[in-house]
């Protein structure tokens, strides 16, 4: 104890020493800048981060709400694939969330996040993410950080450039990875690419005040593979770009077969213009399947539509629609600033970024000056509109945000860096490492048309040496810095789940005023809820028995169920009864092949139990609700198929004695 | 241990009052936005206090009034109160208009926080139920007829 207070009066003294230095605000020495950089991402216990860091789960197909400056993860989101902590998938009223055209599909891979927008700026609406693999764009309700509508993109193979969106949300994007053979020669050599391979892009339009998605239209392209996008803003507002790679259109051994031409290109989209071709019917209608599910929050359920008809494009019907626009060696970014005036690319493979100017590429399509035409589209030439060329930045530039004030910010994959520099000049500021392989970045607010700056992230794609080793797969990262100086400065890494792929963030204001506290019970329209345990009770129809549950701190009604029999379907419709904030109830049966719920105050939830043996089984609360949690549970007994016990339930029931009338 | 934690704390503390001290040099000019605030003004069906003489009684009972109050009940308040004498998960309700006055129920009813921090009785009662009595989303309106209702379970006409 003594030699503690010892020590303790040392270190107090060495912190003071500290202090004095550090006070002067004159950081000497790589000991105290390295304190007083990390201490502008803590946040003291108790205190609430600035900004919502919304961050795409790679591979585990979900998103992942992180606080800054401070790191700390708030919530997984589930959207792409089942989450049996939540029940997403399992529930009877998810359930529908996840299925396509092929059935249900249980898993993704969730790339790019897109935050929706009014003028340009975040309006802390809807969070819009994108499924790779079995093509399909998710929309999250803000207000309740729920999946709340997912939509099938046809006619499409890889959905990587997606889910961008234009400045009033007008749409959301879909652009294909992987071309493949669409309409209705499907079944063909895979040699014969470059003659029956297509690639789309799917405009998916928003409905103003509901944001309900439906595709409004597909354009048809020559097979490229598409990589990411942007939408135009501001006087480049009504204009989309899209970075595509493998012009070489080879279909196989791409390291190398899509590497071979010096440039690959930029697709410039005039979708006003596809408006106007759509209303004057220049569309084609085209039969295809694909699933549109969305999630009705009053009725705590999802709903799942095959829908059969999408209206293509086609170019050669619509001049003047798009531009291809050349861009050196496999292009992955292309991000307009916030002025909307340019457009920078990044080719993986270059060593310099070619920047783009809007209004040259306007005076270029004026004049016609093309260098020819790919496939029937024109090609604009490089130097008509090139604003510039930054020289030598670092090796493989991936992707640009910016400041607001007329900087961007350009990750590099390749040499593991950020580099700062200037829109105008072009000119480098600035550069920091990264710890390692960075891949995509984000500022707050960085798409748009005022960023709010101040901070830059890095989502990196290996992290060996930063973290305790755990087997052979660490976890990945991200690393917050400041950028409101003139030098970028590293405060904090923060482990992520999955693979962190793309982010977006927004002030915490936006949000956190409307969050959804609890559901009302009133406006609970569920068709299975009880509301009151007055109405809960257990039905027998046919061989399904329905159990309509209540639960609220802390028991369930009905706690005692008998009557079931081998060979029924048992459903489990739960009710929780409570409305106050932050007190959800779960539930459980043993030996259920399927998850658990978890249902929100003001919620109902169904579970599908198909109990498979005789006995009798306890279900329980599985979340921590009260000093009386553990208490709370029930049981349901399971007879023979041929038993003749009818239904009967109970909560509460004891030995008969005389009860008290009112 | 003990003392490696306090360590920490102190650390982060100075650092905390150095964050303040510091960042005038880079900062923007943002108004830092109190978050902590904004979510406390969100609208919450917390009632204010109610103090007493804002509540009166009339005979005969308000017929709608033990309506709708009874339906409140049943929606949320049955689950943990009987309305009999028998405790369940909060105590029976029976003769509780005539053992507490109005504006004790009706503050129990909007205003439990501030009740189960501040009221002897409120807290003698949880220490026999044990679980904080949760906040329904109960209306000052709404928990009036709720008043009613009992008054009705009392045996008042
Ligand atoms: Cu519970």
């Amino acid at each position: 104890m003594f030699l503690n207070i010892l020590k303790l009066s040392k270190f107090i003294a060495f912190v003071l020493g500290i202090t004095f230095i550090i006070y002067g605000c004159k950081p000497k020495g790589i000991q105290s800048s390295v304190g007083g950089d990390a201490v502008k991402a803590y946040v003291p216990p108790g205190k609430y981060d600035e900004f919502y860091n919304f961050v795409s789960g790679g591979f585990s197909g979900q998103m992942s709400v992180y606080g800054l400056p401070s790191g700390r993860l708030f919530r997984v989101i589930p959207v792409f694939s089942v989450d049996p902590e939540k029940g997403y998938g399992y529930s009877e009223e998810t359930k529908p969330m996840l299925n396509t055209s092929h059935g249900s599909v249980p898993w993704d891979d969730l790339h790019h996040i897109a935050l929706s927008q009014t003028d340009g700026v975040h309006d802390g609406r809807w969070a819009f993410g994108n499924a790779n693999n079995t093509p399909r764009i998710a929309r999250i309700d803000l207000k309740t950080f729920r999946t709340i509508e997912i939509i099938e993109i046809p006619n499409s193979a890889g959905n990587h450039s997606s889910p961008f969106i234009t400045e009033n949300s007008e749409y959301v994007v879909a652009g294909t990875r992987f071309s493949v053979p669409i309409g209705d020669k499907l079944d063909v050599p895979i040699s014969s690419y470059k003659e029956n391979f297509k690639g789309t892009l799917s405009f998916i339009g928003l409905d103003k005040q509901t944001g309900k998605m439906n595709i409004s239209f597909q354009i048809l392209l020559p097979g490229v593979n598409f990589d990411l996008a942007r939408a135009g803003k501001g006087k480049s507002h009504g204009w989309f770009f899209f970075s595509c790679y493998n012009s070489e259109r080879a279909n196989t051994l791409l390291e190398v077969n899509a590497s071979q031409k010096d440039k690959d290109f930029i697709l410039c989209v005039n979708w006003k213009k596809a408006e106007e071709y759509l209303k004057a019917g220049k569309g084609n209608k085209k039969s295809v399947k694909y699933a549109h599910n969305s999630y009705d929050e009053q009725k705590h359920m999802a709903n799942s539509v095959i829908e059969n008809e999408v209206i293509v494009l086609d170019p050669k019907d619509c001049p003047d629609m798009v531009y291809f626009m050349p861009c050196p060696k496999s292009p992955h970014g292309c991000d307009t600033d916030p002025t909307g005036e340019y457009i920078v690319g990044s080719g993986k493979l270059a060593a310099m970024i070619p920047v783009f100017s809007f209004t040259k590429i306007q005076a270029a399509i004026a004049s016609k000056n093309y260098e020819g035409d790919y496939e029937g589209i024109p090609v604009l030439k490089y130097d008509a509109v090139l604003h510039g060329e930054v020289k030598k930045p670092g090796l493989g530039p991936l992707h640009t945000e910016f400041d607001g004030n007329g900087n961007a910010y350009t990750s590099f994959f390749v040499s593991s860096e950020i580099v700062k520099w200037r829109i105008s000049d072009l000119q480098v500021l600035d550069r920091v490492p990264t710890y390692y392989s960075i891949g995509h970045l984000c500022i707050p607010g960085g798409p748009t048309k005022k960023p709010w700056g101040k901070y830059v992230i890095a989502y990196n794609k290996i992290t060996k040496d930063r973290y305790l080793p755990t087997g052979p797969e660490l976890t990945q990262s991200a690393q917050l810095y400041s950028i409101d100086g003139e030098k970028m400065k590293l405060l904090l890494d923060f482990p992520t789940i999955g693979e962190p792929h793309y982010a977006e963030a927004i002030p915490a204001e936006l949000i956190s005023k409307n969050s959804v506290k609890i559901y009302k019970l009133e406006e609970n329209k569920n068709p299975y809820a009880s509301l009151g345990e007055k109405t809960a009770k257990v039905e027998r129809k046919g061989n399904e028995v329905h159990v309509y549950m209540t639960s609220i701190r802390s028991h369930f009604v009905p706690d005692n169920i008998e009557g079931v029999k081998l060979g029924d379907v048992v459903y489990f419709h739960v009710t929780n009864l409570e409305q106050d904030w932050d007190v959800p109830h779960g539930f459980a049966v043993k030996g259920a092949n399927n998850a658990e719920l978890l249902i929100m105050p003001g919620e109902t939830q169904t579970l599908l139990w198909k109990p498979e043996r005789i006995g009798v089984f306890p279900m329980y609360c599985t979340d921590f609700c009260s000093a009386l949690h553990q208490e709370m549970q029930g049981y349901i007994r399971v007879s023979s198929a041929g038993s003749n016990l009818p239904i009967s339930f109970s909560t509460g029931k004891k030995d008969p004695e005389p009860t008290k009338s009112l | 241990m003990k003392s490696k934690v306090l360590n920490a704390i102190a650390l982060l503390m100075v650092f905390g009052i150095l964050a303040i001290s510091c960042s005038g040099g880079v900062q923007k000019d943002q108004k830092p936005i109190d978050v902590q605030e904004l979510t406390k003004n969100q609208p919450e069906v917390h009632g204010t206090e109610v103090k007493d003489g804002e509540i009166t009684f009339a005979s005969p009972l308000n017929a709608e009034w033990v309506k709708s109050g009874q339906n409140t009940y049943d929606l949320k308040c049955l689950a943990c109160h009987k309305l009999t004498e028998e405790k369940l998960v909060g105590p029976g309700w029976a003769g509780v208009t005539k053992k507490r006055n109005p504006t004790w129920i009706l503050n129990m009813i909007t205003n439990v926080d501030m009740m189960l921090d501040t009221d002897p009785e409120a807290q003698k009662l949880l220490e026999q139920c044990l679980v904080r009595m949760p906040n329904q989303n109960i209306s000052k309106e709404e928990a009036r007829q709720v008043i009613e209702f009992m008054r009705k379970n009392d045996g008042e006409m």
